[in-house]
């Protein structure tokens, strides 16, 4: 009896070591990662990096032109997905309770959500950058759009199902059209949440590099023209740290940094809005 | 049962599904015209149930379905030809928590009215005003109208879902336990609020309370398991029951 | 009048109800337009390599630019292998982790370390890629490799997957940073499945005097298997599809070689090396069948996944 109670003493202290042991892993890398971000970015994150175009083989330069690049094509990739996104979204969680057609999407999309981002690349290659017959800006933007999609699906509809009924029944109740009572009271109920969901897209396809190197693939120069390829930070980043140039490869630490800030400060914040939202309820 | 009654609805015969499920069984009773009604009987007995059907709500759900008739006017709103919007503005509704929409105090109001009238802005403002006074609520958020109608307190939330359901100009006002959420306090001052408002208004309230059924309401119906078991005065539903299961259920022996 | 301007007013709210629901309707059926199209333009891009190569891509080692001849084995096995080891190391750690943040956490360190691991989710993966190429593969080359050559690489049986010069990137570079990058992704639903489990059934555990390891392996674990299962076939559709982070540390060789200190080659990272310098229709081709292959395994893993996870779903919907 007593040997017994000591075994299942030390089994359990045995497992409980190993789990914290676990938690440390897990925060080791993170640490590590981001110890290694900041020790080689931040020597090489000068003023030149937001002055001075991508430079050529060997020599000193900027990463403006990728930074512009990587704003349009996520801003614009972002207001493609977004409305689809949360129409469907409202579909799936407002008229979905009949029929076939809401839990087969529903199904589909979360399998999309976890796609390789890199057939989505090639699928957008094979559809317009064949077809016009050159990488371009919108090819880019296109497939970060097919990206968010999917997220700002998931987020919408878990976002509305907490909108409590009762407040779809009071405003059917003043007689209210069901258009009327999505847009104008469960959508905006849900704000915070979809809003959330959105920046978490944005930050999800602002580090994205597999779709953009069979579309937008890369430009050396200041761009405007998204019927043309196009410069961008992830791109750039993989050109320059896989070169033999230690020019580029700086450059590449520095974007690497400016990107991941970037991407977690969405991440915060979108932690931080939706909690907010979630406490004032 | 009811003859003395000048009725505002009739119930007729009325039985509702859930599914297979058979939650009301074969309803007859008579609203009476700027009166309160009160629905009394323990959890599960159907009085929501039988009070959802008098605006259709339960058409939002897949599965539910009622037969029988409820005439409202002489027109009976269980008909498929009855304009669902139209009875909605006809018929307004109070729920158990209060659900003030996500928007201004003002806009909460205005939305409803705006469903089925064009008002100029100063008519829209009187409205408001209007609805928030007979409310009891417009002393207490004349100054912050634009402000967001979650911030205010619980009992002032249902008092706002009261003004914006009246706002409409309802004929009929369902009440579905409005004050079950609150506190004394704030209880005392809708009942209060309950009695000004039969003056313009056809009122039914559901309640778990039978004192507030008691100091609220003009007649009573105690609903056992779907059916209606008793109806009439609640002076005398109350005083002196004509079923045995009325008196237990009053008396608190059961439920 | 009024009455009338109303019926006119209400036609046109039925109008728009209809309007708005259809928007919300095609927008819901994109989706499904979308993974048609997706299928099917890799398929119409793939009928060049199909035609040539027939089911003998599949199990063809031949990756030949030169004369126009392909096989899709090696770049299968490598995306497999890589996979599964990633797992092998990913599950326990996750376990560990969600056990952490369910049960011995303080109140406190709940939130920040939760949200910690899932920061870890969040970095690009094209920074695990730099970070393994610069600095965890000179580190791997230098320390581990040596060791594993010597202490390892004699074993019987399990030696053979040890030895070769110890250059850091190769498969089980890739096959560690890999699963580094899942661990979030499988913890995180472990997590939440975790905290399905009715705290009433745990506490009854712990009334009876068990300890906290046996709640977890007898109780919760039971309780939430299939949603822990999903879970992981989750965390392996993410590790099958990740390009950037591979890319950087494997190596891009396409040869199938029986040590995992060799360099090696995966679906995702010959697409990102090859796609845009893929010179010939055939070439294209055989890339985008790759591309297609993928797509298809990630499919059906991830569709395991979300069936696993629905079921736990249902479950808990009929518990409550």
């Amino acid at each position: 009896m007593f040997n017994l109670y000591n075994r299942r003493r030390i089994v359990n202290a045995i497992g409980l070591l190993v789990s914290i042991l676990a938690m440390s892993f897990g925060l080791f890398w993170l640490c590590w990662i981001l110890w290694t971000l900041f020790a080689h970015g931040l020597p090489s994150l000068t003023l030149d990096v937001f002055s001075q175009m991508t430079p050529p083989p060997g020599s000193a330069g900027g990463l403006l032109n990728a930074i512009w690049g990587s704003l349009m094509m996520t801003v614009l990739g972002t207001m493609i997905g977004t409305p689809i996104g949360i129409l469907a979204g409202t579909y799936l969680a407002e008229f979905g309770q009949r029929g076939w057609m809401a839990p087969i999407t529903r199904f589909i999309n979360d399998v999309l959500l976890s796609a390789p981002s890199i057939v989505i690349g090639l699928f957008v290659y094979e559809i317009y950058v064949v077809h016009v017959k050159h990488f371009s800006g919108w090819a880019g933007a296109l497939a970060l759009s097919i990206l968010v999609i999917p997220i700002v699906i998931r987020t919408t509809e878990n976002m509305l199902r907490l909108v409590p009924s009762t407040l779809r029944e009071a405003a059917a109740a003043l007689g209210a059209p069901q258009w009327k009572v999505i847009n104008f009271v469960t959508l905006r109920a849900a704000r915070a949440g979809i809003i959330t969901g959105v920046l978490l897209a944005v930050a999800r396809i602002s580090g994205e590099t597999a779709p953009l190197l069979f579309t937008a693939l890369n430009n050396q120069f200041w761009s405007n023209d998204m019927n043309n390829p196009m410069a961008n930070l992830p791109v750039v980043i993989f050109q320059f740290a896989m070169s033999p140039y230690e020019d580029w490869q700086n450059l590449a630490w520095a974007g690497a940094l400016l990107i991941t800030l970037s991407v977690l400060t969405l991440n915060i914040l979108a932690r931080v809005l939706f909690r907010q939202s979630a406490t004032s309820h | 049962m009811n003859a003395d009654i000048n009725p505002k609805v009739v119930v007729k015969d009325l039985n509702f599904y859930y599914g297979n499920y058979r939650a009301l069984k074969d309803i007859n009773l008579n609203i009476a015209d700027k009166m309160v009604t009160a629905f009394i009987g323990p959890s599960g007995c159907g009085k929501s149930t039988l009070l959802r059907t008098f605006n259709r709500m339960y058409q939002l759900y897949p599965k539910q379905k009622a037969t029988g008739e409820i005439i409202l006017d002489g027109a009976n709103i269980l008909d498929k030809k009855q304009d669902l919007n139209m009875l909605r503005a006809k018929v307004g509704m109070v729920f158990q928590k209060p659900t003030p929409f996500p928007m201004s105090i003002y806009d909460n109001i205005a939305f409803g009215v705006k469903l089925y009238e064009s008002l100029n802005k100063n008519d829209m403002e009187e409205r408001v005003e209007w609805a928030l006074k007979k409310a009891a609520l417009w002393t207490e958020v004349k100054d912050k109208l634009k402000q967001s109608g979650t911030g205010l307190s619980g009992g002032q939330q249902q008092r706002l879902c009261i003004a914006r359901a009246i706002a409409v100009k309802p004929e009929v006002l369902l009440l579905d336990e409005p004050t079950s959420a609150l506190d004394p306090i704030s209880t005392a001052h809708i009942e209060k609020l309950i009695d000004e408002l039969k003056e313009d208004f056809t009122i039914v309230i559901v309640t778990h309370n039978m004192q507030q059924a008691a100091r609220v309401s003009d007649y009573t119906a105690y609903m056992y398991l779907g059916d209606l078991i008793e109806f009439g005065e609640t002076s005398t539903v109350f005083t002196n029951p004509t079923r045995k299961e009325t008196e237990d259920y009053i008396t608190g022996r059961f439920g | 009048m009024l009455i009338f301007s109303l019926e006119a007013r209400l036609k046109r709210q039925a109008a728009f109800d209809l309007l708005f629901r259809n928007l919300t309707r095609i927008s819901a059926f994109s989706v499904l337009l979308l993974l048609a199209a997706i299928i099917f333009s890799l398929v119409v891009g793939s009928l060049p390599a199909i035609n040539k190569f027939g089911f003998g891509f599949l199990t063809s080692m031949e990756w030949d630019p030169v004369n126009d001849n392909f096989g899709a084995l090696v770049p299968i096995i490598g995306t497999l292998v890589t996979s599964s080891i990633a797992l092998l190391i990913a599950i326990p750690v996750s376990f560990g982790i969600a056990l952490f943040l369910t049960e011995l956490s303080p109140r406190i360190l709940r939130r920040p370390l939760g949200i910690a691991i899932e920061l870890l989710a969040g970095i690009p993966s094209i920074i695990y890629g730099m970070w393994g190429l610069f600095v965890f593969a000179p580190l791997f080359a230098d320390h581990v490799e040596p060791w594993l050559n010597k202490n390892v690489g004699d074993m019987p049986y399990i030696g053979g997957f040890f030895v070769g010069p110890p250059m850091g990137i190769g498969v089980l570079t890739a096959s560690i940073i890999l699963s580094i990058m899942v661990i979030p992704f499988i913890s995180s639903v472990m997590r939440d499945v975790f905290d399905v489990v009715p705290t009433l059934l745990k506490e009854s555990a712990y009334g009876l005097g068990a300890t906290t390891w046996e709640v977890m392996w007898k109780v919760v674990l039971p309780y939430t298997k299939v949603g822990v299962a999903g879970g992981i076939m989750l965390g392996l559709g993410r590790a099958l599809g990740e390009t950037m982070a591979v890319t950087f540390v494997i190596g891009n060789a396409h040869e199938l070689s029986k040590s995992l200190l060799m360099p090696g080659n995966s679906i995702s990272s010959a697409l990102a090396n090859e796609f845009t310098e893929a010179v010939g229709e055939l070439y294209t081709s055989s890339l985008i069948e790759l591309g297609l292959i993928l797509f298809f395994i990630t499919f059906v893993v991830l569709s395991i996944a979300r069936y696993m996870l629905y079921k736990l779903g249902k479950r808990e919907g009929q518990a409550s």
